[in-house]
């Protein structure tokens, strides 16, 4: 690794203002380090300059405000989530996602904002090619080995989201509070989290001087429940090779009031299904209705040379997550 | 440029000079010759070089020595006291938990860290629970069987677990090792 200067700070401000100074663009923030070590020892970044923001102590944590929306300060880390009991009485799904995201011992250091702002897993883009995201003239994976690339064609890149917590944050429509030079705002986190363009080869629009704060979950109906069920190379430690995010509330025990459903794995970002929502949205959910939504689910999919296999893995776990989380046999 | 750092490290501070660049593991290694905890593949996947960090086991060449500033960290050194091995120590020898050796530092701290917040873990909940952790020997059924062991000894003795997660447990240990070298032997 570069030689780099290193600074704490204790508050986001204070993060923010030293992005700004920065005219030269070599500050990265850094929180539990895991994804940002990965990145500078592999040379994907030199930042000459880290800021420290682990100190911050105030945005650790989980608070549940009077309106009965759920914020989660941007350097809770996952196990933190995974042992959280509002969580787990609120919001079953968000423990249940980080449940198999990494290892113990990153769970401990991970945190929430550097999950969402982790970089993609591809080994073409992790590895020393010029590839299109890193400014490079084209995507190798996609005539190459995408055994985990995306199966929806929405980037030149096809590499895939690798959060687990963001399908969860996604179908409980969180937004992410951030604060930059003009104060602080909340970005809905399908709009943080976007495929890379020619204009954006990232897969976030944070600005550069922004960093973020918190997640905001609102409060969820009466009787929602939601379930993250995630399908690995291995039974331990493996990112997803397709996750599916469910949150559903039914009314009577079948009528299918509000659903909310999620993808990880298949596309650049998070990938919510408001089509097959609202198909069940107002039905009675039975076996039949969700494999015919999890058809949907998959439709327009456009798999490459490997991974056509994603294509039944996430139509399937579509078809599990809804019945699951309706509390039904699948 | 160097930055000044205090970190207790298995109930010992130290008040050291780092290049910010320098990793815990390297820092503890390198700077305080506590070469128990290993290198393994320096990129947050095999867990050898785990430590306990605030109580919490982490991955140490994942984190910044100037990150563990102000923190209190366990590294196997500081399983042992009294001249006593830990419950873990003995269990791990007992159960033959290791051929090479080079994962058990780390594979130790882990288990520990289980523990602490799981004094009676199922076989999954421990697999599970030390699934950060690689070893290339022993196939992990001597591991499981010796951190379910150092489970039953550590109940048994009724003691404080381990000294890892802060200087007030050094005394703790060196009573539970005693009694774990009786229970394993009845």
């Amino acid at each position: 690794m570069r030689a780099f200067e290193h600074r704490a700070v204790r508050s986001a401000e204070e993060a923010v203002a030293a992005l700004q100074a920065d005219t030269a663009g070599e500050t990265s923030v850094i929180a539990g380090g895991a994804e940002l070590l990965s990145l500078m020892k592999a040379n994907l970044i030199a930042p000459a300059h880290i800021i420290d923001l682990k100190p911050a102590r105030e945005l650790r944590g989980v608070s549940v405000a009077p309106d009965g929306s759920v914020r989660i300060g941007a350097l809770t880390t996952l196990a933190d989530i995974e042992r959280d009991a509002t969580l787990a009485a609120r919001l079953p799904i968000l423990p249940a996602a980080v449940r198999d995201a990494a290892t113990p011992q990153l769970r401990n250091m991970a945190t929430v904002g550097g999950n969402l702002m982790q970089r993609n897993r591809c080994w073409y883009f992790r590895g020393p090619y010029d590839c299109w995201l890193k400014g490079g003239d084209q995507c190798f994976a996609r005539d190459g080995e995408n055994k985990y690339s995306a199966i929806f064609d929405e980037s030149p890149c096809v590499a895939v989201h690798p959060s687990d917590l963001a399908p969860a944050l996604l179908a409980l429509e969180a937004s992410v509070l951030v604060v930059g030079p003009q104060g602080e705002r909340a970005v809905a986190l399908g709009d943080l989290l976007r495929p890379p363009t020619a204009e954006r080869r990232r897969e976030t629009t944070l600005g550069g001087a922004e960093v973020i704060v918190a997640v905001s979950i609102p409060a969820q109906p009466a009787g929602a429940h939601g379930v993250y069920l995630k399908l690995m190379d291995r039974q331990a430690w493996a990112y997803a090779l397709v996750s599916a995010a469910a949150q559903m509330t039914l009314r009577d025990g079948q009528l299918v009031e509000r659903a909310r459903l999620a993808l990880g794995g298949v596309a650049n970002a998070p990938r919510r299904l408001p089509a097959v929502e609202a198909a069940l949205e107002g039905q009675t959910l039975t076996p039949a209705l969700a494999a015919q939504a999890a058809e949907q689910a998959v439709a327009g999919a456009t798999p490459l040379a490997h991974n056509g296999y994603k294509v039944q893995l996430a139509r399937e776990l579509t078809r599990r997550a809804i019945l699951q989380a309706a509390g039904m046999e699948w | 440029m160097k930055q000044s750092i205090r970190v207790t490290v298995n109930g010992e501070e130290h008040t050291s000079e780092v290049e910010p660049r320098t990793l815990l593991v390297t820092y503890l290694r390198e700077q305080l010759d506590l070469t128990g905890t290993h290198i393994g593949c320096d990129t947050g996947q095999c867990g050898a070089c785990t430590v306990m960090l605030d109580g919490q086991p982490v991955k140490s060449c994942m984190v910044l020595a100037v990150q563990a500033d102000g923190a209190q960290v366990g590294t196997v050194e500081g399983l042992a006291a009294n001249g006593k091995y830990h419950p873990i120590q003995d269990a791990f020898w007992e159960k033959h938990g290791l051929q090479c050796g080079f994962c058990t530092p780390g594979m130790m701290i882990a288990a520990v860290g289980l523990l602490e917040r799981n004094p009676d873990p199922s076989d999954a909940e421990i697999r599970e629970q030390l699934e950060g952790n690689l070893c290339r020997c022993t196939g992990y059924q001597n591991i499981v069987a010796a951190v379910r062991s150092a489970a039953e000894a550590m109940r048994a003795g009724n003691a404080q677990p381990v000294a890892t997660s802060g200087a007030s447990g050094a005394g703790a240990a060196g009573g539970v090792a005693g009694g774990v070298a009786g229970g394993e032997e009845a």
